[in-house]
Formats: structure tokens, C-alpha cells, sequence
């Protein structure tokens, strides 16, 4: 997130959810933006094509079709431009590129983005009027903008849109992204992304990688590496031969899993470091048992950027050890096997940490935006987003204030284009997929929590009642879901929160996850793959 | 303008708009409270507050009432002190006499009031409440009506913070009663089961279901740490008695989220301690030593983890190995890094670093991903490394 979620939640005028289910994802954020809305009166504008629990409180529910985000956000430009509601003064101070938006957007007038979203014109001119008259707004975003074919320019046209406003680098507005794992931003953060080291320094920066052949006293590699989507395939080609897996469970949060599944099986040899036998655990070499949060020691990074404490509470179950041990142990083993030449003298060569404190030593010399989140500050309770560029400094709560970190804001605008897979006369329907409140990802902790499996204890597929009327499907009856690549069984939700013509479901349950159905199909950029849309069909079960 | 006041003979500045009750805790002057808290609107329903104030007619209740320029307040006059008993006793008349086992005992605001002001438990033979317990199915909320005291702070918790205006009070005087919806379940009333209700609840009216039983506050240590479900970060208190958690409760000083938390780090927690937990290092028997691993097995060192990790919830064999020698043994940590670094170590040298790929862990912790970045970049020599931001 550019901003922080108290001053989307204190400073906002207006917000924007667009591809958020924020009340069951978020709650705890979903719970602030009612507050702002209910109790000091910002206005809420929620795209989404479900109609999501938070669209009943926004002030309007655009209910576009999945995978037509660009032509959505484009039409609210073209609208904004028109009127002359853009924000001269920061367009001419801050950013460049707006001729370029000006003529692509041209074409997005509210007829034609009504025809490809589906929302009506009327309702496009009275959220761009909104969106204009109510600022500082804040924009925020989840999975629902970023798992297309299009990610990358969804995001994009998000940036677009707020950079017209003028809502950035201020209180209350901003680009804000929702993370949906409890530290995805702190493992990105820290360089478990193949083309970055630690604070997204680049792998094919020279000058990085001499700092950080310096600092470890190794030779790097220059090249990126594998994306997950990518592993998967070079495993099944035999290029991967070796996965070490931890705390992760690609047999159930991985698009195509039939597809996933091969490629396990034909792995020479795969580590899974886990708390539970995950599915994935099935095709392990050797399983490693870890510990949960509760027994660990360390940061979280949350959404905005906060770096906080986790504490140890409880000893781990039987022999289950802390992450941090399980890869020390394994290095200083691969260190005595030789398996690099390793000059000694090299600052942070060695691996012999004593616990997480001394890893946070090495992250703030080698990361500048973590540079000042020294453990004694975090230790006394100091509140620091990052960047934190020295010991002083009191980190950053909103980021591009008075500039943009590349200097000039960048408009760069991207056509609509259709996703990857849409129905046709074999698979007439269109699937989403998404989360429920009471489950997490792959269900691997819910499922174990009593009460949450028991709020929700089946895999339902939300299906409107003309297409449940078409196929014969009662309330509660299981139906099977098909695809190109999969099928799975799984009980009907009748329900008008969607539209006639589309499906959702959820990855929650791994007999019947949603991934068995999903089109690996990838942005080609940020490889990340369009589970937002695909083309199935429903039939009767029995 | 700041305005000048006297609370109990001491002079006080408090800011413009500041109520009596702020104006003195700010200062260090105690008022006792049941229907305020600071995070809620003041209704003044419980009159707990009530102060005597110069030149005033009557007792003026101290959460609602704004200081006065030039106020003379007394929190402790004899009047101020009788009414609170009085209050106090009539709240007692309907109320068990049960703390013995109650829930929250030793966590109860009108416990400790009854307790600061020498209230007994009154005996009289008029009419008590005999509400139904727990008659709400909802796993996570525990309600007990009897022990109610109508100071809507859960209503108001619901409207204000929650925003979803599931509680109110329905029919009048000694019918008063706290309802979700139109005195309907919870859950059909629309609860999203955040547990705020509770977190707010002063005394043992609401209470966290799943924790009933199983540990008091006086029985419990409580370690501030970092949800693990979604990224936005809350902070809460693992209530951890003998070796477990029993509990999350929600702190006002949490920097994201203040009380507010969701089901699922409110409620979820109990999978940590499921029976499922791995709790040894499991290899394939086909990357043993033979001999090791017969002598091992025989003097009970190691043993055949395949009913094991049947009942951990897996399938073994569902990889398409299916021969014997592909049955996990449960080993010591040794055996199983040795393993590890071994077949790495060899792939290495055949295969080079494009052989590896690592997913790290949203899950884990910084100090851990970095030191998984670490290690494949230093040692395996390649740069495939990911994680599920993607998914």
C-alpha cells in the first residue's frame, strides 16, 4: 500500500474497492471503511462482479464483468477528462505521459465501456462524478485486479486513474493494494522473489550483485530465476530437480494442479517444511515438521508496510523446530559439504545465528528501506513503515509524497483486452474464483480450526438461480464442475450475488479447489496467472 | 480555550469539549465507570459516574456532562458514594451470585466496583431473571443473559466499531433484553462473529465460547504477537496456560487494530495444538541406509511413519510410489538434514544451481525468508526463488 490503512480509514473522502471481497479478505480494513462511510460519511464506490458483502453498504456497486477492469477504469478516465475533473496541477507537476492516456482513453467513452463491462452508462458518469468531487480518495485492490492476463496494466490503469486525481503522495489517498498473506509483503520484502534480493534490489544489477558477492563471499548468478508457475513446468521437464517447499502448498494453491501433480511425481527430489502433511507433503522426499507463529520469534511485514513483532508463546509439538534453525542447520551442512567456495572473510559469509535478532543485524546492513528497523527499535515498540532508511529515521507511512520514487509519475495506458478463456458452446460458463470469511487460502490452518471448518464445512459454487434452473440443480445439491483441465465436485450455492453466466467458487478445499479448473494462462510480466476467469460447465451429480 | 475546573480540590486544565470523566482521568482522579469506555459513544445509562458538582441541583453524570469553566467537582461526596452503592445493589438484585465460577471472575468491572465499594450480594425473594444460557447455537459467543447489566457497550461496540448493528434491546423496563436482529440468532442476524461484543462485554454477559473452562485471567500469561492470517496485521494477546493457548483476546494499544479483530484471528487459532501437527522429521526409506535403517527400526530409534502420516491426514503413495521402499520412516534431525544436505550437495555438483528451485514462505517470518534467500542464492547458486504472492 502507498498509504496507511488509518488514514485511508480517518482521511479518505471517497474510497474505491475494485477486485477486494475487503469484508471477508480484510476484515478487520473492510471493518474501518464502514466505519468511515457509516460514521464520518466518505463515500464508498465498490466494483466487484459479485455482489460482495461490502457492495451493500457502498454508495454505488459497479458489477462489471470479470476480466474487463481496464475497460471499467478506462471509461472513468475518459469521464474524468472530459469534464476537465483532472487534477492539472499534478499532472503538470508530477507525472508524464498524459497525452499518451488522453488518446487511448478517448475511446473508452461510457458506451463503449458499458458494452464490454456490462455496467450501465449512467452508473460510470455518476462514479467518475463521485470519484472527482470527494477527494482525497483512496484506490484499493487485491487479487481480483491482479490475476489476469492483464495484471500488470490493471494495476497500472489503478495508478492512472489516482495520478489524475491527484490522489497521491497525500493523506487519505494512494494506490493500495490489500496483501492476503500475513507476511507476502515481508517475503517479498526480503528477497523470496527470483528476480530481487532483500528491498527489491535487482539480481541483474551488476552493481548489486557485486555488493552481494561481497557481503556473502560467493560468486551470484546474474540471471532471475524461476517464477513458481515457471518451477512447476522446468519440473516436469526434468531442468528442476530439486524443490525445497516450505511452508507452502502448491498442490492446492497452484493453478492446473492436475498439471502440478505430474509435475511432482516426475521431481527427482522435493523437501516440504511444514506444521501439517500438507497435500503436497504427499510428494515429498523427506518432510521437515516446523513450528507454527506461536512457537517463533521475528517480524511480520503487514500490508502497509509496518514491520511488527511475532513472539514465542509455546514450546512446539514433539520435535517440530523454528524455520530459522531448520536452515541454519541445513547451510551449515552444505557449507562443511563444500558446495560453494565461500571466502571467510566475506562480512556476512557465516551462518551461525543465534536466533532472529541477528538475521535482522544482516537484513538492516544489506537492505536500505530496512536499513533503521533495527531489532532494539521494534523491540521497544517503535512503529516503523518501511522505507526506514537510518536508525533515526521514523519510517514512512505514505509513500510518493512530493515525489515519486522513479521521479515523474508515469501514465502508462494499456486497451482492453479479453481474458485468456471465455465460454463458449462447450463450456457456456464463466468461472471466479475467490475466499470465503471463514477459510484461509488452502484451508490448511482452518480446516484444523474447529469452529471456522464448522461455520463453513463444504465447498460450495455460488451459481445463479436461471443457470441452476437450466441445469436442474437444487439448493445444496452437489454438482461437478468442468473445465479444459479439470473437474470437481462440489454443493450448489443458489445465490444472485452473481450474475446469470458466472460461477465462483473457492480454492479452500483441496478435493474440490477451484485450481483444478483454473487457466494457468500468466500476465507476461509479473507471471501471474488468470485465476479470475475461465471458461466451465455444470451438470447434475446423480 | 482550554478550560479551568477543580476536581476534588485539585485546579485542572482540561481541553474545550472534555467531559468531567476525561478531564479527571487525564489527571489521575479515578471515577468508577460500567457503560463507559473510551472507544464508544457515552450514553450515561449506568450512572456509576455520578458526581456532585457546585451549585448544580442533582448528581451529574460524569461521562456525559462536559467540564465547565470554573467547576467546582467533588467525585466522592457522601451523596456521589451512596448513589453508586445504591446502583450497585439494585444491579445485584438481579444479577447470580456466582463468581466462584464465573467465567471472568477477576476480570469483571462490576466485580471489582462491588468489591471498591463494600456491596453485598442482596437476598431478597423478588423477582430474578432466569434468562436460558448459551441458547445461542453460534460456536464463538457464549451468551448469559442473567448476568446482563444493559450497558449496551456490545450494541454500541456492533454499531460504532464493527459497523454491523447486530445487538439492540428489545421490550421495556425489568423486560429489557439484549437481542441480536430481531431477536434472532446471531448468525441469521447478520454476525460476522468478530467477537468485538465480547472483547467490550465488562462483565460476564458475553463470553469467548471456545475458552469457556479452560483458564481465567489470573490463570493465564499473555504474549502480544502478530496475526497469521491476512496481511493486515493485527496485534492480539496469546492467552497461554500450561504449554497452550487457550485464548486470544484483542488489546486497546494495538496499533492496526485497537480491539477489532476478525473470526479468524479471534477464533482460529486452535490449530496450532491439532493432533495433526508434524512432530517428526519423516525420509523415505529409499534415502536410508539399509543397514542404518534396519538396526534403527529394530531398537525403536526410528519407526514406519506410514499409519503415521495416514492419520496426519495424508495419503502416502498417492505420489505413484508405491513399492515398499518408499514408505516414510519417522527419524532423528540429523538423519534427516544429513539426507537433505547430502542429495543437494550431489545435485549440486552433477546439475549445477539451475537443479534447484526454493518456495519460500508468506507465512514465515523476515528474518526466516531472507535466510531462505540466502541460502539459495549463496549456496544453491541460483536465483529460483518464490512464494504465493501470486496466489
Amino acid at each position: 500500500m502507498t498509504n496507511s490503512i488509518r488514514d485511508i480509514a480517518e482521511q479518505s473522502q471517497c474510497i474505491f474497492i475494485i477486485g477486494s471481497n475487503t469484508t471477508e479478505q480484510h476484515p478487520v480494513i473492510g471493518t474501518k471503511i464502514r466505519r468511515a462511510k457509516r460514521q464520518r460519511g466518505a463515500k464508498l464506490i465498490v466494483a466487484d462482479p459479485r455482489r460482495i458483502d461490502i457492495a451493500d453498504y457502498a454508495d454505488l456497486h459497479l458489477q462489471h464483468k470479470p476480466g474487463t477492469d481496464l475497460a471499467l477504469l478506462n471509461g472513468l478516465m475518459h469521464i474524468i477528462l472530459r469534464q476537465g475533473w483532472e487534477d492539472a496541477d499534478f499532472i503538470a507537476e508530477r507525472t508524464e505521459g498524459i497525452e499518451e492516456l488522453r488518446t487511448l482513453v478517448a475511446k473508452y467513452t461510457p458506451e463503449v465501456a458499458s458494452a464490454i463491462t456490462g455496467v450501465p452508462a449512467a452508473d460510470l458518469e455518476q462514479a467518475a462524478r463521485m470519484l472527482a468531487e470527494n477527494r482525497p480518495g483512496s484506490l484499493l485492490y487485491a487479487m481480483g485486479i491482479t490475476q489476469h492476463t492483464v495484471g500488470v496494466p490493471n494495476v497500472m490503469a489503478c495508478a492512472n486513474l489516482q495520478m489524475l486525481l491527484g490522489n497521491m503522495g497525500v493523506a487519505g489517498g494512494g494506490v493500495n493494494p490489500l496483501r492476503g498473506q500475513n507476511n507476502v509483503q515481508g517475503a517479498c520484502d526480503m528477497g523470496g522473489l527470483p528476480n530481487v534480493y532483500s528491498g527489491y534490489q535487482r539480481v541483474t544489477d551488476p552493481a548489486i550483485q557485486a555488493k552481494f558477492e561481497a557481503a556473502w563471499g560467493v560468486g551470484l548468478s546474474p540471471r532471475a530465476g524461476l517464477t513458481v508457475t515457471e518451477m512447476v513446468h522446468a519440473a516436469e521437464t526434468g531442468q528442476v530437480r530439486c524443490l525445497y517447499i516450505i511452508g507452502e502448498n502448491p498442490m492446492t494453491s497452484d493453478p492446473d494442479l492436475n498439471h502440478v501433480r505430474e509435475a511432482l511425481q516426475k521431481t527427482e527430489f522435493i523437501v516440504v517444511q511444514e506444521i501439517f502433511f500438507s497435500e503436497t507433503a504427499q510428494f515429498a522426499d523427506v518432510v521437515l515438521p516446523a513450528a507454527s507463529f506461536v512457537e517463533t520469534e521475528g517480524t511480520f511485514t503487514n500490508t502497509e508496510r509496518r514491520i511488527q513483532r511475532v513472539r514465542k508463546a509455546v514450546a512446539s509439538p514433539g520435535e517440530a523446530k523454528p524455520d530459522l534453525w531448520i536452515i541454519d542447520e541445513l547451510a551449515k551442512r552444505l557449507i562443511d559439504l563444500k558446495v560453494v567456495e565461500i571466502d571467510p572473510d566475506a562480512p556476512w559469509a557465516d551462518w551461525n545465528y543465534a536466533g532472529p535478532s541477528d538475521v535482522m543485524e544482516e537484513i538492516n546492513a544489506l537492505t536500505p528501506i530496512y536499513a533503521g528497523a533495527t531489532w532494539q527499535r521494534l523491540e521497544a515498540g517503535a512503529q516503523l513503515q518501511w522505507p526506514v532508511p537510518d536508525e533515526w529515521h521514523p519510517g514512512t507511512p505514505i509513500l510518493h509524497v512530493g515525489k515519486f520514487s522513479r521521479g515523474k509519475g508515469r501514465f502508462v495506458a494499456s486497451d482492453h483486452v479479453s481474458p485468456a478463456e471465455l465460454p463458449d458452446a462447450e463450456y457456456p460458463l464463466m468461472l471466479t474464483t475467490g475466499r470465503v470469511l471463514y477459510h484461509w487460502h488452502g484451508g490448511e490452518m482452518t480446516h484444523r480450526a474447529r469452529n471456522l471448518a464448522a461455520m463453513y464445512p463444504d465447498a460450495l459454487v455460488e451459481i445463479h438461480p436461471k443457470d441452476a434452473a437450466k441445469a436442474h440443480i437444487g439448493p445444496g445439491e452437489l454438482l461437478k464442475v468442468s473445465s479444459r483441465r479439470g473437474e470437481i465436485l462440489a454443493k450448489a450455492e443458489i445465490t444472485d450475488r452473481v450474475e446469470p453466466g458466472l460461477i465462483f467458487t473457492t480454492f479452500h478445499f483441496a478435493e474440490s479447489a477451484a485450481n483444478f479448473l483454473t487457466n494457468p494462462a500468466l500476465d507476461p510480466e509479473a507471471k501471474i496467472p488468470e485465476f479470475k476467469v475461465c471458461a466451465v460447465k455444470v451438470e447434475k451429480v446423480g | 480555550m482550554p478550560i479551568h475546573l477543580t476536581i476534588d480540590d485539585v485546579p485542572i486544565t482540561a481541553p474545550a469539549g472534555a467531559t468531567i470523566l476525561e478531564a479527571a482521568r487525564a489527571n489521575g482522579i479515578p471515577i468508577p465507570t460500567l457503560c463507559h469506555h473510551p472507544d464508544l459513544k457515552n450514553v450515561g445509562a449506568c450512572r456509576m459516574c455520578v458526581v456532585s458538582v457546585k451549585g448544580a441541583r442533582a448528581l451529574q453524570t460524569a461521562c456525559t456532562t462536559p467540564a465547565g469553566e470554573g467547576m467546582v467537582v467533588n467525585t466522592m461526596s457522601a451523596e456521589a458514594v451512596e448513589t453508586r452503592k445504591f446502583v450497585l445493589e439494585m444491579l445485584l438484585t438481579d444479577h447470580p451470585n456466582d463468581c466462584m465460577t464465573c467465567e471472568v471472575n477477576g476480570d469483571c468491572e462490576l466485580q471489582d466496583l462491588v468489591y471498591d465499594y463494600g456491596v453485598r450480594w442482596p437476598e431478597h425473594a423478588g423477582k430474578r431473571h432466569e434468562w436460558e444460557i448459551d441458547p445461542d447455537p453460534n460456536p464463538f459467543i457464549f451468551i448469559d443473559r442473567n448476568k446482563c447489566i444493559l450497558c449496551s457497550r456490545c450494541i454500541r461496540a456492533c454499531q460504532e466499531r464493527q459497523n454491523r448493528d447486530v445487538w439492540s434491546f428489545a421490550f421495556r423496563g425489568f423486560e429489557t433484553k439484549l437481542v441480536a436482529g430481531a431477536d434472532q440468532l446471531l448468525l441469521d442476524a447478520g454476525c460476522e462473529s468478530c467477537g468485538q461484543c465480547v472483547a467490550y462485554c465488562p462483565v460476564g454477559a458475553l463470553v469467548d465460547k471456545m475458552s469457556m473452562g479452560k483458564g481465567r485471567v489470573s490463570q493465564v500469561q499473555k504474549v502480544r504477537t502478530t496475526c497469521a492470517y491476512c496481511g493486515v496485521g493485527c496485534n492480539f494477546d496469546l492467552n497461554v496456560r500450561d504449554g497452550k493457548v487457550i485464548r486470544v483476546t484483542s488489546a486497546e494499544d494495538a496499533p492496526v487494530n485497537g480491539m477489532a479483530l476478525c473470526v479468524k484471528g479471534r477464533y482460529g487459532y486452535d490449530y496450532v495444538h491439532h493432533r495433526q501437527r508434524l512432530t517428526q522429521p519423516l525420509v523415505r526409506a529409499k534415502w536410508l541406509d539399509a543397514e542404518t535403517q534396519a538396526a534403527r527400526l529394530a531398537s525403536g530409534e526410528w519407526r514406519l511413519a506410514d499409519q503415521a502420516t495416514k492419520r496426519l491426514g495424508g495419503r502416502v503413495g498417492s505420489n505413484g510410489h508405491q513399492s515398499p521402499n518408499d514408505s516414510f520412516i519417522a527419524v532423528d534431525w540429523d538423519t534427516a538434514l544429513d539426507v537433505v544436505a547430502g542429495k543437494f550437495a550431489q545435485e549440486k555438483a552433477a546439475h549445477g544451481g539451475d537443479a534447484f528451485a526454493v518456495l519460500a514462505s508468506a507465512k514465515c517470518t523476515n528474518e526466516e525468508n531472507f535466510l531462505f534467500a540466502k541460502f539459495t542464492r549463496q549456496l544453491l547458486a541460483t536465483n529460483s526463488i518464490d512464494h504465493c504472492a501470486r496466489l
